[in-house]
Parts: structure tokens; C-alpha cells; sequence
């Protein structure tokens, strides 16, 4: 125990008012001038620095300071906090603040926003492209209904999850000024519950749609060279490429590795109750925003792609077939493979009507 | 304005918890929450020393700079307080916070965290009425004019809460009155070169 040496402040007690006795109050007086004495020869002796020194308690050594910064608790370390295990000060917690607040924030606005822009420059500049050849109107299934519907359902979870974390990041200052705190209490509390709970079956979707997918994403020597030619648009001649471009593997293995590190740390973050320390949810968080911004701005670019950028594509994954021009002008490896199976749209329209799914599971091997 | 402080005088503190105790009892707090602590660093070794902890309502408040809510703010005592009504529980704070002050009740589902709570400086905090206030913050002594129930407790008046000034006068004292060369904080290997105690004494 670390007991004074300073006595407190005005230690004298107070006398109690009212019946005091003569004899009481000459034992008071002879009792304060008793303390009064000791006192004095206490202040006297520690007057001298050098004796107050060394009948001091040992006051706390350069040895505690670095065992507190450290965060290290040792054997003797006690905490009256009934379930803690926290160190004396949280030092890394300044860090956090300061990379999550100065970095992660300011730089994932600008690479959202500013990817954002960059392609509606694209847009203007360079514009769509159009299939070359005329449409031979032979169709060629590219998306089983199985795949497009996983495909559909991971892209709104992705796009519910990127709003809702960025609502937890960037929020406060643009809808809690707007709205007000009643409507804005409300939207963070659903926002939270939203990421939280979507989060995790995110996750396990997004697993079972890479695994059904990887046959097609195995990155070959082709690929490479689609990407010296960026895709085409360098030298303006066709670039081979199999069932998946060389883009589209990129996309693959970037979300089969970041996106499963924002998936994983966002576990870590979700379940609190596994016991994970404070400094491992700072690194969680910190990686799962990073890489889920980095996601989210890389995502712009898949969508306009899928969408706005290229003419045709976005059937394939509506309908399930795209046409044999698109097919040859965009994947010629794989239209070498299957253009023997295309179908009419009679054939097509009969197909489904009998039962979408009973689609041959034929087609892609490249 | 005053600026509300805490200050433990680690060679006073005796590790008795007589503060810990008295906060529960003035603020109510929920099973399983003890907004103040005491650390006992080196316990049964020579150089064991004690400290009781709480929020320590930072000047740059790193709760507060963090909070996806933004549901912190600070008095004009400069009291940092938080909405319940807007806080989601999603620990943020507690990741920042330099003393381990947030804490959560667990009351959801995979151990999802409940609405966070801290020392308040017995200041309350927003509410419609003062029976919402008290069941949802603990007392308001700032309203009633007297300082935190712990501080008010110690028993060696190792804890002290007041204005900053006053807190630090105080202290300056104890330091001037110990000769302490360090300043009664540390053996700091600098003692003999900035001798703080002879700085306090002269600076009144
Ligand atoms: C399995 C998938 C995911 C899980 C479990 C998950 C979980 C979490 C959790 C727990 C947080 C902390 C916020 C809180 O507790 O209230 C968070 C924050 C965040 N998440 Fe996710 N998330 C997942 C996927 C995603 C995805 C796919 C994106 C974006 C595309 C994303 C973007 C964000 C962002 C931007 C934040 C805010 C970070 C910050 O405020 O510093 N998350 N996520
Ligand atoms: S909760 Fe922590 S970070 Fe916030 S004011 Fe209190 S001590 Fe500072
Ligand atoms: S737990 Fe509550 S108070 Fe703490 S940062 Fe999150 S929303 Fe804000």
C-alpha cells in the first residue's frame, strides 16, 4: 500500500458545537496542541527534499511510465473493474483516431468520389461501346439463372452495405445537419443494424459465388497481354479473351482477397463478445474501412462497365444469353468453344417458358 | 468558465475503492457497469502504486472526434457528455478513449453492444425530466452545485475534481509542501536538473 506522507489538508477535526464541557474543550485544546506539535516536526522533516526522499513511499519510477505506455499489465497488475483486462491507457487509441480521422476518411471520399468522376470524364470523353457487327440475333447462354441470382443478390447487399458504411463514417456531417437529431437517431440506429446483420450474409454469399466462379477466373497467359493493351482500347484491335477478360479476373481475385479481408475483419468487429482486445477491433476497423472503400470506389468502375460502358453486356446478366456478336467481339476464346450452341430467340423464349433452370450447365471451360 | 478536472495523486491513493463504491451509489449505474476504477500497477512489490480511473472528460476528447453519431458534447464546465438517445453502441469510443471509460451493457444478441456508458462528472446528461435524467445518466450534482460524489469521498483526498485551477493549486501545494524535486509524479532521472517543486513554489 502506498501510504502519505503528506498528511491532508486541514486535518484537525472540528469541534462539535453546542454542550462542550470545560473538560472537553481542554482536551481539545491539548489534543490540537498535541497534533499541532506533531505536525510541525512532520513539516520540519520534510522540509529537507533529500530525507522526504527517502522515507517516502518510492513515488513512480521511469520503469512504470514505460510499463503504462506500453499497455503491458504483468502478473501484479490489478484492476477493480470486475470483467476488465484493460491497461492503465489505451495508447494506440490516439492512433486509431488519427489514422481513421486524417487518412482513412478524407482519402475514401476522394477515391469514391473521385472514381466517380473519372468515369463520368470516360463517359464523355471516350462514351460507350458498341458492338462493331451487326447483331446476328443467335444467342448464347452465358448466366444459369442460379448464378445470376447470387450475382444479384451479393451486388444489393454490396451496394446496402457500402451506403451504410459510409453513413457510419461520413453521416454526421451531412445528415445529421440536415435532418436533425429525431430522424437522424433513427437513421444511424437502422444504419448500424443494417451493416451489422447484412454484413455477415454478405459474407457467406459472396464465398459460395467465388467458388462457383473460379473455374473461369484462372488467370492465363492471354490475360496478361489484355492488359498491355488495356483491354482493346490500345491499338484498337481485338484482345483474346476467355469466358472472363483479364478486367474481369482483376475484379475476381480483388474481391476474392480484399473483399474477403473486409468480410473477415468485419466478423471481428460484428461479435464482441469473443473476447478480442481493444487494439485488435482498431486494426479490424482500420483494414475493413480501407478495404471496403477501396471496394466500393473499384465497384463504380465494374458497375459502369456492366452497365452504361459496353453494349450487351448487362443482358447477359439480366437475361442469361447475349448475342454471337457480342460474344466473338468480347470473348473470343470463349465463343471459339461454344459457338456450336447457339440458339434462336424462339428457342430461347421456348426454353424458359419451360422452366428456366433446365438449362444446360454446358459452356465455359476457358 | 470553470474547466472541470479530475486529478489522482497516485501517493495519496490507497487502492481502497471508496470511489468506485461511491459512484455506483450516486449514479445507480446498471449490473455490470463500474464507471470508475482503481489500476494498481506492481501490487505486493516494492514500488506498487495505485491510481483511480474514469472518464477523464478530455480538453481534444478522442470519443467525441471518433463517434459515427456524433453524439457527444461538451459543457460549458467543459463536461463531456453523450445522448443515449443517439448512440448505437458501436464501441468506437471506447477503441479511442486513453482510459478505457466507455463501457457497454450487453443486452442484444451476439453479444451486440448496448448504449455506451461513462463518468458523467455527476452532471446528468439530455433528458426531458430529471427522473428520465437520473435513470438514464445517474445524478446531476453540477446542478446542485456539488462536485462528483467519488472526489467529495476519498478518504486521503488522493482524488480531486474541481475546476482545473483549483485542482492544480492544490496540488502545486502538496508538491511544494513534499520538496519533492520531481514534482511527486516520478524519480524522474531530470529531478536534479528541472526541479519542479522549486518551480511550483515560484510560480504561485
Ligand atoms: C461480412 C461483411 C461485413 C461485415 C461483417 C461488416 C461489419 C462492419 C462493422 C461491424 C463495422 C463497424 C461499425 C459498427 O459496428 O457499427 C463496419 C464498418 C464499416 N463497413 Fe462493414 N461490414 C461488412 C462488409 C462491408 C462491405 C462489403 C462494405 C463496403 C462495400 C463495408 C463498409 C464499411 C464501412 C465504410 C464502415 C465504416 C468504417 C468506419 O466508420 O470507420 N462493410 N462494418
Ligand atoms: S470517454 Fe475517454 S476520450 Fe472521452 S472524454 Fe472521457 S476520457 Fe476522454
Ligand atoms: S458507442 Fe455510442 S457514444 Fe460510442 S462512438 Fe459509438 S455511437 Fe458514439
Amino acid at each position: 500500500m502506498n501510504l502519505l506522507t503528506a498528511q491532508a489538508p486541514g486535518g484537525v477535526p472540528r469541534s462539535g458545537k453546542g454542550l462542550a464541557l470545560g473538560i472537553c474543550r481542554f482536551m481539545l485544546v491539548a489534543l490540537a496542541l498535541v497534533l499541532s506539535l506533531g505536525f510541525t516536526q512532520v513539516a520540519a522533516a520534510q522540509a529537507d527534499p533529500d530525507r522526504e526522499m527517502t522515507t517516502a513511499a518510492p513515488g513512480i519510477t521511469a520503469d512504470q511510465w514505460r510499463q503504462v505506455r506500453s499497455g503491458e499489465t504483468g502478473p501484479n497488475y490489478r484492476d477493480s473493474r470486475a470483467d476488465s483486462n484493460y491497461s492503465l491507457i489505451n495508447s494506440s487509441g490516439e492512433t486509431w483516431r488519427e489514422i481513421r480521422n486524417r487518412w482513412v476518411s478524407p482519402f475514401g471520399l476522394i477515391a469514391v468520389f473521385g472514381m466517380a468522376a473519372l468515369i463520368a470524364l470516360f463517359y464523355f470523353i471516350v462514351g460507350r461501346k458498341e458492338l462493331e457487327a451487326p447483331r446476328t440475333g443467335r444467342l448464347l447462354l452465358r448466366w444459369t439463372l442460379m448464378k445470376r441470382a447470387l450475382h444479384w443478390t451479393v451486388a444489393t447487399l454490396f451496394i446496402i452495405l457500402a451506403l451504410t458504411g459510409m453513413t457510419l463514417l461520413f453521416g454526421k456531417f451531412v445528415f445529421r445537419p440536415l435532418f436533425g437529431d429525431g430522424i437522424w437517431a433513427w437513421m444511424i440506429a437502422a444504419t448500424k443494424v443494417l451493416h451489422n446483420y447484412l454484413g455477415p450474409i454478405f459474407g457467406i454469399l459472396l464465398v459460395i459465388l467465388l467458388v462457383s466462379l473460379i473455374k473461369d477466373n484462372i488467370p492465363k497467359k492471354h490475360d496478361w497481354v489484355w492488359f498491355k493493351k488495356g483491354g482493346g482500347m490500345i491499338g484498337k484491335k481485338h484482345v483474346d479473351a476467355g469466358f472472363a477478360n483479364g478486367g474481369e479476373k482483376a475484379w475476381y481475385w480483388l474481391l476474392a482477397t480484399v473483399g474477403i479481408l473486409v468480410i473477415a475483419s468485419g466478423f471481428v468487429l460484428d461479435f464482441p463478445n469473443f473476447d478480442q482486445s481493444r487494439d485488435t477491433m482498431q486494426w479490424a476497423n482500420i483494414i475493413h474501412a480501407v478495404g471496403a472503400l477501396g471496394l466500393t470506389a473499384i465497384s463504380l468502375g465494374h458497375i459502369y462497365i456492366g452497365t452504361l460502358g459496353t453494349e450487351g453486356a448487362l443482358e447477359g446478366m439480366t437475361m442469361g444469353y447475349v448475342d454471337e456478336t457480342w460474344a466473338k467481339e468480347h470473348h473470343n476464346l470463349w465463343y471459339e468453344e461454344v459457338k456450336d450452341q447457339t440458339l434462336s430467340e424462339q428457342e430461347v423464349a421456348a426454353r424458359k417458358s419451360s422452366g428456366g433452370s433446365s438449362e444446360p450447365s454446358a459452356t465455359r471451360t476457358s | 468558465m470553470a474547466q472541470m478536472k479530475f486529478m489522482c495523486d497516485a501517493e495519496r491513493c490507497i487502492e481502497c475503492n471508496g470511489c468506485v463504491t461511491a459512484c455506483k451509489n450516486a449514479n445507480d449505474v446498471e449490473w455490470g457497469i463500474q464507471r470508475r476504477r482503481v489500476v494498481t500497477l506492481n501490487d505486493g512489490e516494492a514500488d506498487e502504486m495505485s491510481i483511480s480511473v474514469a472518464c477523464m472528460h478530455c480538453d481534444d476528447a478522442p470519443c467525441m472526434a471518433v463517434c459515427p453519431t456524433d453524439c457527444f458534447y461538451k459543457t460549458d464546465d467543459g463536461i463531456v457528455l453523450h445522448d443515449k438517445d443517439l448512440c448505437i453502441g458501436c464501441g468506437y469510443c471506447l477503441y479511442a478513449c486513453p482510459f478505457g471509460a466507455p463501457q457497454f451493457p450487453q443486452q442484444d444478441a451476439f453479444g451486440e453492444r448496448g448504449k455506451m456508458d461513462k463518468c458523467t462528472f455527476c452532471a446528468g446528461g439530455p433528458a426531458e425530466s430529471k427522473e428520465e435524467e437520473y435513470e438514464k445518466y445517474g445524478s446531476n450534482r453540477i446542478a446542485e452545485g456539488k462536485l462528483p460524489l467519488c472526489a467529495e469521498m476519498c478518504s486521503t483526498k488522493a482524488l480531486l475534481a474541481g475546476d482545473a485551477q483549483d485542482v492544480a493549486d492544490i496540488f502545486r501545494q502538496r508538491v511544494v509542501h513534499r520538496g519533492h524535486k520531481d514534482g511527486a509524479w516520478s524519480n524522474n532521472p531530470q529531478a536534479s536538473a528541472d526541479n519542479l517543486a522549486y518551480d511550483a513554489a515560484h510560480k504561485g
